[in-house]
């Protein structure tokens, strides 16, 4: 069933989300743009700033792709809404498809034809789960666009082939894609058991603020050394070449099968667009 | 100076660019991704609006309105250029078309393509959606809406349309392939200092 309050509660946090950019990205951005001393990317960052600034002037999305719609639940065991919430989310994409409006993106397989409302099978994609305990309800929007998605991939890699093979993994796909992908860009990483696994995490490190650090030691100077490493490539604004490439590298990981080590990548754009917003059992906002 | 072209465009506006030239465009762009290039190359329909001497751009605009009340463009960034290098060359062929604008770059078979009919391939800051569609100043006319708001065919009039960063020239220069060859290089040397530093086994 939808539940109106909850339903309109998510409708503004899509509408939030397509119309600015995150704060720790902007601040990302504006830190590399400042670093910045090639003329031509200089000028690419200059075109960045005034999109964002048109966008909140004209109340529009920042970007014409405003991607497949992709939620991240953080449920309470305790929470009222669970059953509600499905529902209530799909209803809040066709009303933000209309009214912001949204670019209709989800194409039904096999029919070859765009539903026109951001809602088919599968669609949006929804990941939930369970905290112990809590009754609130923490809701991710992620709107992940074309260009970007492209990039994507996962790889079972063998044990002996190591983090090494992780790092030559992933910098192969950003090198390659990246370019195309609207950098300076948010990479994620991926490390578990299988594919799936691999690719999943890679996802839910795009989640993570740029510039959050990661708990595990080894993990964090990884991200320290593949950002360096990245940033020395020099793929610049647009891919049109510049001082840096990303924003971040983020690594999220499981524990892996003594047989396999998987990989997954995932990136996000210059305008990555994500929010996330904690709704109490009674369907407002926190 | 700016460099401003106006559609129609002939050879001898565009012959002495180059590759990473700053220009931007005044007159009218047809918008066509995927579906579009298909429906041209594969299926050979072409839209009734002539192409010859215009202007292409790979963009799937966000679009209010409808043809009653008229049409209006949100948002109008570029796509991935890439995704069309199946088709390019016989678009261009088939269409006339002298100016293709996307993001990021082409391959090998667009560039010839380019050399061989007169064509550039530029870039728009990809992104840069609601800038994009304010150098929109009307939407003349739309065809093949059976395929969704972002593969229709839109017609636009823009002014002062950019920046575009030429990425192809009509002597099939390649941006993207060149500095591509210099990223690779420098991504082997990046891996390899990497790997100096991943060497984990157990803890």
């Amino acid at each position: 069933m939808i539940d109106i309050k909850l339903a309109d509660e998510i409708y503004k946090l899509i509408y939030e989300a397509s119309v600015a950019l995150p704060d720790d990205v902007y601040d990302a951005l504006a830190g590399m743009s400042a670093r910045e001393d090639k003329p031509l990317a200089r000028e690419l960052y200059g075109c960045i700033f005034d999109n964002v600034k048109k966008a909140a002037l004209l109340d529009r999305p920042i970007c014409q792709d405003t991607g497949s719609l992709q939620f991240f639940l953080k449920a309470g065991s305790k929470c009222p809404l669970l059953g509600d919430a499905e529902d209530s989310i799909k209803h809040a994409v066709i009303a933000a498809t209309r009214g912001i409006p949204l670019r209709p993106n989800a194409v039904d397989s096999f029919a070859e034809r765009n539903t026109g409302n951001n809602v088919g099978e599968g669609a949006p994609f929804i990941e939930w789960e369970i905290i112990p305990g809590r009754d609130d309800l923490e809701v991710t929007v992620y709107m992940a666009g074309g260009g970007c998605s492209l990039v994507g991939r996962s790889k079972v890699l063998m044990p002996l082939e190591g983090y090494e093979g992780i790092v030559k993994f992933v910098f192969d796909a950003v090198v390659e894609w990246g370019v195309n992908a609207c950098p300076p860009l948010i990479v994620g990483v991926g490390i578990g058991a299988c594919a799936p696994t691999a690719a999943m995490l890679s996802k839910k490190a795009v989640l993570r603020p740029v510039g959050s650090k990661n708990a595990n030691r080894r993990a964090r100077e990884m991200e320290e050394h593949m950002k360096r490493g990245l940033n020395s490539v020099g793929i610049g604004p647009l891919g049109m070449s510049g001082k840096e490439s990303v924003q971040c590298v983020n690594i999220e990981y499981a524990a892996h099968h003594p047989a396999t080590l998987a990989v997954g990548v995932s990136v996000g754009c210059w305008a990555t667009r994500r929010k996330t917003v904690v709704i109490k059992a009674d369907g407002g906002r926190l | 100076m700016k460099i401003v072209l106006n559609t129609p465009i002939k050879d001898g506006d565009i012959e002495t660019l180059k590759i990473g030239d700053v220009i931007y465009l005044s007159g009218t762009v047809g918008t066509a991704r995927d579906d579009g290039h298909r429906r041209v190359v594969a299926g050979g329909i072409l839209p009734e609006f002539d192409l010859r001497g215009g202007a292409v751009m790979h963009v799937g605009p966000i679009v209010k309105g409808d043809k009653d009340s008229g049409y209006e463009i949100i948002a109008a960034g570029p796509t991935t250029s890439r995704r069309m290098d199946l088709y390019e060359k016989e678009f261009i062929e088939k269409t006339g078309v002298k100016l293709i604008i996307g993001k990021g770059g082409m391959g090998k078979k667009t560039a010839e393509a380019c050399k061989q009919y007169k064509a550039l391939h530029c870039v728009y800051p990809g992104g840069c959606a609601v800038s994009a569609a304010a150098a929109v100043e009307r939407v003349i006319g739309v065809e093949w809406e059976d395929l969704g708001m972002p593969e229709a065919f839109w017609i636009l009039r823009v002014k002062d349309f950019g920046p575009l960063i030429v990425s192809i020239d009509t002597e099939g220069n390649n941006l993207f392939e060149q500095n591509k060859a210099i990223f690779e290089e420098r991504k082997q040397k990046a891996v390899e200092e990497v790997c100096k530093h991943v060497g984990f086994s157990h803890e």
